[in-house]
């Protein structure tokens, strides 16, 4: 994985410090040509991989990435799925209704009239399709690493679900081909599980920042469990939803030897470059 | 430890799960639902007992607690349930489809002195409870007006096939949605009252309504605007905002931060002369265990620490509720 790796959440109104900020965020890459304006920027600093969620319009970006020979070095990394998509379905439609809706060619007919007994025998199956409906959009694009959103993991972590977890593991690696990330806020315990599961150092991203915002089990839990170096490591929420200074975020988290890559994302030509310089010179340092 | 239980999978169900799951004080021993399909994954691939009748699984799992997150309508034959085998309860919202009920189970619970509470997690919120504290604090001064709004994605379309969808069963945006606003308006503000001109309007469902507008008074004699709508995609996902003016200015909060504008200076609070902004972060303590929001552990660990402690006064009773209950019969009435 490359050092800095660049985020999706302003492109899609998702701000945790500002509902406001969200909405103007919203506003300014309604069209996606504002969106892949962003991108080309990053790249032009030297940034060569967006991490982003299965969110409908990434397939649009996608389009246009694959087509397009000046984006042939370009990686992305999928982030599945777009929890509220399923949320809101599973709201208004129900859990069948909502596997009807995104399960491709409908598992209800794809496995005829078994569809209903089929789902109740191999759970597992259906996560199988579910995961290769989310990378449809991403054919023919480099996909080096694939990674399971939060809510996902965590989810299934408190469950105790944990052959999900390995079943996804398992899928990524065979059928996609790429390296399986978890995303998850329970750092050490999704550590612990999927050790005890046989899995053993993985790829993982988890918020680590200055202030323990969202490291539940406290600061000190997680530098102990980071310095154990018991995954590869992607640094997210290193800002804290913008509450300590970009210089002293990037210090702190590069400061931290467990930690193999930073994840953020940035709007303007200025934040990407100040953010990139001041992980480059420790990098350099180092 | 205590043995905890489940009946009810949906989203709400599935999220406590979770966090019963993880929390170090509880062993979650059984869960329960109707839906085949849900309840056959459980057995495949977890440990809890399963079934799919809620008095078998209380008659023999030796429960201590269980929350109870099925669709409304069955929230009191299952909630008299489990007072009766006196267990203490967790009922998500909203409490009770009929307010006399509500009124009824919060009695017993009291008399029993069980635990009970009721799922408004955004009275586990770090920006709201800021709210109630500044409030509290008179940083306005004398109130005028407040306004409780909430708005999200959820019926977009017109179709549709849930409980959710069908009327008389705790379905629609004034169970779903504006209960949690008008739970909110009683948690930092005070207990609502009377409500006028009120609509109830359907937008894209036919059997339920998806926007609630109207006007309240409060006990303490404040009035102001309840407006939610679950058919608003300019959100992402639902999205509450609590607004409160005051002779000496105003407060905006939402569940990302506290906008706080002051005409004068307040020193005590260290509140800037014009606007303070602060953060969900700066307000949010840790929790053991985060699934989506500090706020669905923390209602958790608060039930728990009620019960570890036996202490039956709950940030948000079945009494609580039960007068949210209360003002959505008074909506509906009024809108007709």
């Amino acid at each position: 994985m490359e050092r800095i790796l660049f985020g999706d959440n302003q492109f899609f109104g998702i701000n945790h410090s500002s509902d406001e900020k969200a909405r103007n965020q919203t506003i300014r890459f309604q069209e996606n040509e504002a969106i892949m304006d962003v991108l080309d920027i990053a790249i032009d600093e030297g940034i060569n991989t967006f991490m982003c969620t299965t969110h409908d319009r990434i397939g649009a970006i996608c389009n246009t990435i694959r087509n397009d020979e000046k984006y042939k070095n370009f990686n992305i990394y999928p982030c599945m799925p777009y929890a509220h998509k399923y949320s809101n379905a599973v709201t208004e439609l129900g859990y069948v209704g909502t596997i009807k809706q995104f399960v491709p060619g409908n598992i209800f007919s794809t496995f005829a009239k078994g569809g209903m007994a089929f789902m109740k025998k191999d759970f597992n199956e259906l996560a199988r399709l579910m995961i290769d409906a989310e990378m449809k959009m991403f054919n023919g694009i480099k996909t080096p690493v694939i990674w399971i959103q939060n809510i996902i993991t965590d989810l299934l972590l408190g469950l105790g679900m944990t052959d999900f977890l390995v079943t996804y593991y398992n899928h990524i690696k065979e059928k996609h081909q790429a390296e399986p990330g978890f995303i998850t806020m329970n750092l050490p315990l999704l550590l612990d599980t999927l050790e005890k599961a046989g899995i053993e150092n993985p790829i993982v991203c988890a918020s680590i920042n200055k202030i323990g915002f969202r490291m539940p089990g406290g600061i000190k839990k997680y530098e102990e469990v980071i310095a154990q170096k018991r995954c590869r490591l992607v640094a997210m929420q290193v800002l804290a939803a913008g509450s300590v200074p970009p210089k002293e975020a990037f210090d702190y988290v590069c400061s931290l030897e467990g930690v193999e890559s930073i994840l953020f994302g940035a709007s303007s030509r200025k934040n990407i470059r100040q953010s990139k310089s001041i992980i480059d010179s420790h990098s350099v340092l180092a | 430890m205590m043995r905890a239980g489940i009946i009810g999978l949906g989203k709400m169900g599935i999220s406590h799960c979770a966090i019963l799951g993880a929390h170090p004080n509880v062993n979650l021993v059984t869960v329960c639902d109707n839906s085949s399909l849900v309840i056959e994954a459980f057995k495949k691939h977890t440990n809890f007992q399963c079934y799919t009748d809620f008095k078998k699984m209380i008659a023999e799992m030796n429960l201590d607690c269980i929350v109870i997150a099925s669709p409304t309508k069955f929230h009191t034959e299952m909630v008299h349930f489990a007072l009766d085998n006196s267990l203490h309860v967790f009922c998500e919202k909203p409490f009770a489809l009929n307010a006399k009920d509500a009124e009824i189970l919060a009695d017993k619970a009291e008399q029993k002195k069980l635990v009970n509470q009721v799922g408004y997690h955004n009275r586990f919120l770090g920006t709201f409870l800021e709210l109630k504290m500044l409030l509290e604090m008179n940083v306005l001064g004398d109130l005028y007006h407040f306004s409780g709004e909430s708005y999200g994605p959820v019926v977009l379309k017109e179709k549709g096939g849930t409980w959710r969808s069908q009327k008389g069963q705790g379905g629609g945006c004034l169970y779903d949605y504006a209960s949690h606003t008008i739970d909110l308006i009683h948690f930092v503000l005070g207990k609502p009252v009377k409500v006028a001109g009120t609509q109830l309007k359907n937008i894209f469902s036919k059997d339920v309504e998806d926007a609630v507008y109207s006007n309240l008074t409060l006990s303490n004699g404040l009035t102001g605007q309840l407006s939610v709508n679950w058919s608003d995609d300019t959100h992402r996902k639902m999205n509450t905002q609590i607004t409160v003016l005051g002779k000496k200015g105003k407060i905006i909060a939402d569940v990302t931060e506290v906008k706080i504008f002051l005409k004068e200076e307040n020193k005590l609070f260290d509140l800037k002369k014009g606007w303070t902004i602060k953060c969900l972060t700066e307000l949010t303590n840790n929790v053991d265990y985060y699934l989506r929001g500090e706020e669905y552990s923390s209602q958790i660990d608060h039930f728990i620490k009620c019960i570890d402690n036996s202490q039956t006064t709950n940030n948000s009773s079945f009494r609580s509720a039960s007068y949210t209950d209360q003002l959505i019969s008074k909506l509906i009435i009024d809108n007709k």
